[in-house]
């Protein structure tokens, strides 16, 4: 199969290799080395899709990432991607590409009525449309909107794709390799500068690709060759392709978007897709080049219409021609380019200018060669549907705003030049404030805002002399203030044509009775006809018009259509462009893809997974786990079909019947030390520590500073200046940075040190009335009497001959004793538990047997303690002393914390003795009273009793302490629950607290 | 992502700390009688002020040192950082 537009000799692209691929299930090939859309302009295709709005038909427009129009649905390597910019995307063997918001085909898409009722929608149309009536919104507008928005579509299926992160720090980041970037990148690497090159295309040399001039003698593409491979060969130098700096961050950092395997037909397991870079640079080097913009005139969008460069880098880099019969229709030199390239390979152009007839040795040269130029003139509508057929163009009067004669000739593409845009995206990102150049129509960096110099094109300089001029010299002494070594670069000879003035002449006017559509944002289908509505309804802010007409806030972020909009507004407002101002650059530049955002933060790496010493005994012995932050806890260990419900009530009936064990090495564990420790602890808690005797554990409360409850937990005194604080599951990282706020800043005075040892200590709560009995079966040799070990005591032993701490304290309310070891003999500790508690019935039990045990207790945690409650809330006022200074003492006193009918922790129960009650029920005097129901206090916790047998919760109701004994209703609207409940005290069970005693 | 430079460790990414407010609040002396009014303003009172403004970061993935940022809260400028026990002027 032949390629009718692909030229025999010419481009970049590797011709030895061919690559199959399908484009709307048509069966094509290109070659290695060609984007899809080089591919399919080579095999004569342009329509390849439809406008957001009108669905008119789109054919592609530049080469790169200036492309507003031709985003493909595209699938490769087994995932599918939607919005892939065709002109940038390497064809890959399989690729299968697809047009996107049109249906049923791109060829002939029902949307297209919307072309024809275009009257019906302006700019605003949807704010006018659909502001009534309101009731509408949800349900009939909505909807609809959703459904014509967007044009690709996401895939649902799980991205198999590795992506990366990588942190980088240098002292130069270049961004972009034209001629310019790598002057700057050369005399900063021969610096001694650590270099890191970036470049967006596959290709590195930027302009020198595609203009024909020639350095030191050699050609423009050879001299990029000749300096890549040697910067490629320093030590110091990161030179990278495929890789776009899309974001100019705080403190000079910037983020690179590195495609590594996209274009790879096979890779290794381990390749990423794409890799996100976080460079910290000392300085950058922006050198991202000019974007050119078009005129605008008639029918501006049909395929065939083509920026004028990228017409030249089709045929230059790729071999492609985009048309045979070629209109160039420019306001400037560079153009001419494009025409002389199209002559070179034997297609005869025509030339319209819109400046009157003059000379410049480009404009010779093309009259040498016998090019047909006619100057003065313009195209008005581009005619055809789906492709470009031919066109009525125009010989302007010495106005520019009419026309001495009109006629229709032949093309099959139109090449328009506008002149050109700097790529200032960084520099305005970095904060610089851009300065309106008049001599390019266009904004370039001001002062620089952080360590960001522009060079080049995106400076505004478009002679290659001059950038790479300003290459050098930048290169050079930016780094050689970091390296403190300056080696001499000669600045080479060039050779290259030099252009005229360029014909400030942004857009074509319309004959009378003419009314075709002219746009300025392809991607947002915005045309000049919205702009003047968006002024003439009074938006004169650029930042309004852009947002009441979407001018510039496609994916494309108006890369070819920003300064013409703005233009086109200075015109009809007649202010000059400066005081029009630009709108907002924001990153990133180009769209990137969420994998690569994410990184290698996901499923199993989402977060670190912390697991107990005990882990491995609970997998194999059938623990479903439960998340608490990073731990992985038993919520029960299953036997045989029991659901939760079962097993934690059989685990919790065996802890208050016999014995059981939990492993609670999750709880957070601080080591404090130092001569100032009880002082320090009887301020941070709201109870008295001065006189806690070594070899005594003491339950403790602290508070924030407005008075709440931050935290509670044991701690223990191991000797004279050394205690073992614990603290919850929660909040163990909050409380260790609570404490050294303390320490460091506000009593710096007091000696004391402390350090988080949760991961060093491995523990096992033994509960149950039996717990005695197998402790002493635990530590044969020691005297565990109440006498001896008594409530709140601690000791150290031998367990096994492994070191051990014993703390006699309870949460489950039982006889319970904690046991901790060094993590190394977690596992030794607890299979030996195991083993030798068999005997006395002993059970694993979970969290959810846990929370049971303490709910039925009344013992509060993270459910009561929710950041809303201060100690008397909770029925902790006991714990808080009246002699002493504590932290958030003060707040104590607050009016609305001492009021009569200030919210207390109550216990409930449902009056049928059966209803569980759902967590989080609201408690209201009437379940069919009008909305808002009055709330009387919500439901914190909720299991059912095993001592009882039967459902009980805790909640925190207002008045609390005199709704004992009344009944009310627990309304949970989102399990459509209402259970007739009532109010009794918190502590269900043992309420003199006999059985931790006993 | 600021870069801020830890008196202890040096330059480190902002990934590495926590904010911690406005350094300049100073806590009432423990033990010590303290007016509703001042006590009020310790705990809630804070200004939110645009452009310069030292601040209580914590290098909890490093050194864990409390410490001192003078930051332009506009720019994110930084323009001194000290040890809690240093002055910043």
């Amino acid at each position: 199969m032949s390629q009718p537009f692909r030229l025999n000799k010419e481009g970049l692209i590797n011709r030895n290799k061919k690559i199959s691929f399908t484009f709307n299930g048509k069966k094509l090939f290109g070659y290695e080395g060609d984007t899809i859309a080089s591919a399919l302009i080579a095999n004569g295709i342009h329509l390849v899709g439809r406008s957001f709005k009108y669905h008119r038909p789109r054919g592609f427009f530049g080469a790169g990432v200036e492309e507003p129009n031709a985003k493909l649905q595209v699938e490769f390597n087994g995932h599918s991607e939607p919005n892939v910019n065709a002109t940038e995307m390497e064809l890959v063997e399989g690729l299968s590409a697809t047009s996107q918001n049109c249906w049923p085909s791109v060829n002939f898409d029902v949307g297209a009525i919307n072309n024809f009722l275009k009257m019906f929608f302006p700019a605003g149309f949807y704010y006018k449309t659909f502001m009534w009536p309101k009731s509408f919104w949800y349900k009939i507008y909505e909807p609809f909107i959703r459904k014509a928005a967007g044009l690709g579509v996401a895939s649902i299926e799980k991205d198999k794709e590795r992506y990366e992160h990588k942190f980088e720090y240098c002292d130069l980041l270049v961004t972009g390799s034209g001629p310019s970037g790598l002057a700057s990148a050369y005399a900063a690497a021969k610096n001694g500068a650590k270099v890191i090159l970036a470049e967006d295309k596959p290709r590195f040399g930027g302009t020198l690709l595609t203009d024909d001039v020639s350095i030191d003698n050699l050609s423009g593409k050879d001299w990029a060759e000749k300096i890549i491979t040697e910067l490629k060969s320093m030590p110091n130098v990161t030179v990278k392709n495929r890789s776009q700096v899309f974001g100019y961050y705080d403190h000079n950092m910037l983020v690179m978007f590195e495609r590594v395997s996209d274009h790879l037909e096979k890779k290794s397991k381990f390749t990423p897709r794409q890799r996100l870079w976080y460079i910290r640079a000392k300085e950058t080097i922006l050198s991202t080049g000019s974007i050119e913009r078009p005129i605008v005139f008639g029918n501006n969008d049909t395929p065939g219409i083509f920026l004028s460069a990228a017409a030249k880098e089709y045929m230059k880099v790729y071999g492609v021609l985009v048309g045979k019969k070629p209109l160039i229709f420019t306001n400037n030199d560079s153009a001419y380019e494009t025409a002389l390239e199209f002559k070179k390979n034997n297609v005869e152009p025509i030339i319209l200018d819109t400046r009157e007839e003059h000379s410049s040795e480009l404009i010779d040269e093309a009259k040498s060669k016998g090019i047909d130029i006619r100057f003065s003139h313009g195209v008005i509508v581009a005619n055809g549907y789906k492709k470009v057929k031919s066109a009525k163009i125009g010989k302007l009067n010495k106005d520019k705003n009419s026309f001495e004669k009109i006629e229709t000739i032949d093309c099959d593409c139109i090449c328009v030049s506008g002149f050109w845009t700097p790529s200032v995206h960084l520099a305005s990102q970095s904060g610089n404030k851009l300065k309106y150049e008049e001599k390019i129509d266009a904004f370039i960096p001001d002062k620089k805002k952080q360590h960001e110099t522009s060079v080049g094109a995106a400076n505004g300089s478009f002679t290659l002399e001059e950038s790479l001029k300003h290459g050098f010299e930048n290169g050079s002494n930016l780094s050689a203030k970091i390296t403190e070594t300056k080696t001499e670069i000669s600045i080479p000879n060039v050779n290259e044509k030099k252009y005229g003035a360029h014909d400030k002449f942004w857009c074509m006017p319309l004959p009378k009775n003419e009314n075709p559509k002219r746009f300025v944002d392809f991607q947002n289908d915005v045309s000049v006809s919205d702009i003047e509505i968006a002024l003439r309804e009074g938006y004169r802010s650029i930042e309004h018009v852009k947002r009441y007409t979407t001018l510039g806030m496609a994916t494309d972020q108006g890369r070819t259509s920003n300064l013409n909009g703005l233009q086109l507004v200075s015109n009809i407002e007649n202010k000059i462009v400066p005081e029009v101002g630009h709108t907002t650059f924001r990153p990133p530049f180009t769209p990137i893809t969420i994998g690569t955002i994410v990184g290698r933060e996901v499923g199993m790496e989402y977060m670190p997974t912390r697991k107990t010493p005990m882990h491995e005994w609970h997998e194999k012995n059938n623990a479903v786990f439960v998340d608490a932050g990073a731990w992985k806890r038993p919520r029960y260990y299953k036997q045989g079909n029991e659901t939760l419900f079962e097993a934690s009530k059989r685990e919790a009936k065996n802890v208050r019947e016999n014995v059981g064990i939990c492993d609670v090495t999750t709880l957070g564990k601080i080591d404090i030390k130092g001569p100032d420790a009880a002082e320090f602890l009887n301020r941070v808690y709201t109870n008295a520590w001065m006189k806690l005797p070594v070899g005594k554990a003491r339950y403790g409360l602290m508070l924030r500073e407005d008075g709440i409850v931050m935290d509670d937990g044991t701690t223990t005194r191991i000797s004279e200046n050394h205690y073992h604080m614990t603290t919850t599951t929660a909040q163990a990282a909050n409380v260790l940075s609570h404490l050294e706020y303390y320490l460091q800043i506000v009593w710096p005075e007091l000696n004391v040190n402390v350090v988080s040892t949760t991961e060093q200590w491995a523990g096992a709560a033994i509960a149950g009335p039996k717990s005695r009995d197998m402790l002493s079966k635990l530590y044969p040799d020691l005297d565990v009497s109440n006498d001896a070990l008594p409530f709140m005591g601690y000791k150290e032993a031998e367990f096994f001959g492994v070191p051990s701490r014993i703390f006699r304290i309870s949460f489950s309310g039982e006889l319970a004793y904690e046991i901790n070891v060094k993590s190394d003999h977690g596992m030794f500790m607890w299979e030996k538990m195991m083993e030798v508690g068999k005997e006395f019935g002993n059970q694993p039990y979970g969290t959810e047997a846990l929370s049971t045990l303490r709910i039925e207790m009344g013992h509060v945690a993270g459910p009561e303690l929710d950041g809303r409650t201060i100690p008397s809330d909770v029925s902790l006022n006991g714990l808080v002393s009246k002699k002493k200074d504590f932290i958030g003492k003060n707040s104590l006193g607050r009016e609305a914390f001492n009021v009569e009918s200030r919210q207390k922790i109550v216990g409930l129960i449902p009056i049928d003795r059966k209803s569980s009650i759902p967590e989080g029920s609201h408690i209201v005097q009437d379940q069919n009273a009008k909305l808002p129901n009055p709330k009387l206090g919500h439901v914190s916790s909720s299991c059912w009793s095993v001592e009882n047998n039967n459902p009980f919760s805790l909640a925190i109701m207002k008045d609390g302490k005199n709704m004992i004994g009344k009944k009310f209703f627990a309304v949970s609207p989102l399990k459509n629950k209402s259970i007739e409940v009532e109010v009794i005290s918190s502590h269900y069970v043992d309420p003199e607290g006999k059985r931790v005693r006993s | 992502m600021l870069y801020i430079k830890c008196p202890y460790c040096g330059l480190r990414a902002q990934k590495e700390f926590s904010y911690g407010g406005d350094a300049t609040v100073k806590r009432p002396n423990i033990n010590e009688e303290v007016s509703s009014e001042d006590w009020d303003n310790f705990v809630y009172m804070r200004k939110s002020p645009r452009g310069k403004h030292i601040e209580l970061w914590q290098h909890i993935a490093g050194c864990r040192q409390w410490i001192k940022v003078q930051r332009d809260t506009a720019t994110h400028e930084i323009f001194q950082t000290a040890k809690v026990t240093e002055e910043i002027r």
